[in-house]
């Protein structure tokens, strides 16, 4: 099959099909759609950008040797997200063998998530902050959880799986997502209005 | 009457709307009369927002070479295999 022309309104389960049937262009512009993103998800899991490099590439390598196995029942980003999560706690557990990487550890000690930042944010981080700041204070934020809760964060909440989706690419049960993703959300939120909030503006101020 | 403690622990259902609609009318009582709660869940909406926002960086073009290549290996070998070894 000829490689045809690709214009950017063409749904990606249109290009899989055509990169089923051995149009390989259409598989390099499904690499190209998708390379940031994927990036960038490796990046925060693996927290080293010559890693997640790696994990970029094999999760590519591993959705080419495996398209045929696509089924299309769940959208194909989604697919490539699961390989790329399994890539990067792969490399993880490899790098970290002494500090052991498991995502079945219990969520916490049981107690209620803390919450001592209570305080507005200044004005709209987007607005204060370049991409290039905002990114840097993001990932450095997000670096300080561990994995299982991170991994459980970036999944729902920046690649937009759902629960199900999520318990199902992490192995873990619904009830274990959802009490991970609520410690996540609150430690971000945290660490977050410790950068955002307004200056000696705290919840005093409120009562 | 739902406590501050309540509220935290609800509150990730609440931000994805997928509470039944008894806790969640009582959820929006509490956050309409508990200023703390009121903060705690915008800055929470706040937080999610940011990190959905922020555009990923590009890879950077030596990377992505390095990937196209390995890919059109691979495409490559499976072409062969598919036609035969080239005379
Ligand atoms: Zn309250």
């Amino acid at each position: 099959m000829e490689t045809t022309e690709i214009s950017v309104d063409i749904d990606d389960s249109i290009l899989v099909e055509r990169a089923q049937a051995g149009d390989y262009g259409a598989f390099n512009e499904l690499v190209s759609r998708h390379d940031r993103k994927i990036y960038r998800l490796a990046k925060r899991i693996v927290e080293s950008a010559e890693d997640a490099e790696d994990v970029l590439q094999d999760t590519f390598l591993k959705a080419f040797e495996h398209l045929d196995n696509f089924q299309g029942n769940s959208k194909f980003y989604t697919w490539l997200v699961r390989i790329a999560v399994n890539e990067s706690l792969m490399k993880l557990r490899k790098r970290k063998t002494s500090r052991t990487v498991s995502l079945d550890e219990p969520a916490g000690n049981g107690e209620d998530p803390v919450v001592r930042e209570i305080a507005v944010w200044d004005g709209d981080p987007e607005q204060r902050y370049s991409q290039e700041e905002l990114r840097a204070l993001l990932d450095g934020a997000i670096q300080e959880l561990k994995p299982s809760f991170r991994t459980v964060f970036l999944l729902r909440d920046v690649e937009e799986l759902s629960t199900e989706e999520t318990a199902s690419a992490l192995n873990l049960s619904i009830p274990a997502v959802k009490s991970r993703l609520l410690r996540a959300r609150l430690d971000l939120r945290e660490r977050l209005t410790r950068l955002f909030k307004k200056k000696g503006d705290d919840l005093f101020a409120y009562l | 009457m739902l406590t501050c403690k309540d509220f935290l622990r609800e509150i990730s259902d609440y931000l994805d709307d997928t509470c039944d609609p008894t806790l969640r009318n009582d959820l929006q009582s509490h956050i309409k009369e508990c200023p703390n709660c009121w903060v705690v869940f915008d800055t929470t909406k706040k937080t999610v927002n940011v990190y959905k926002g922020t555009e990923p960086q590009a890879v950077p073009e030596t990377v992505q070479k390095r990937i196209l290549a390995a890919i059109e290996k691979r495409q490559e070998a499976k072409k062969q295999a598919a036609t035969g070894p080239p005379k």
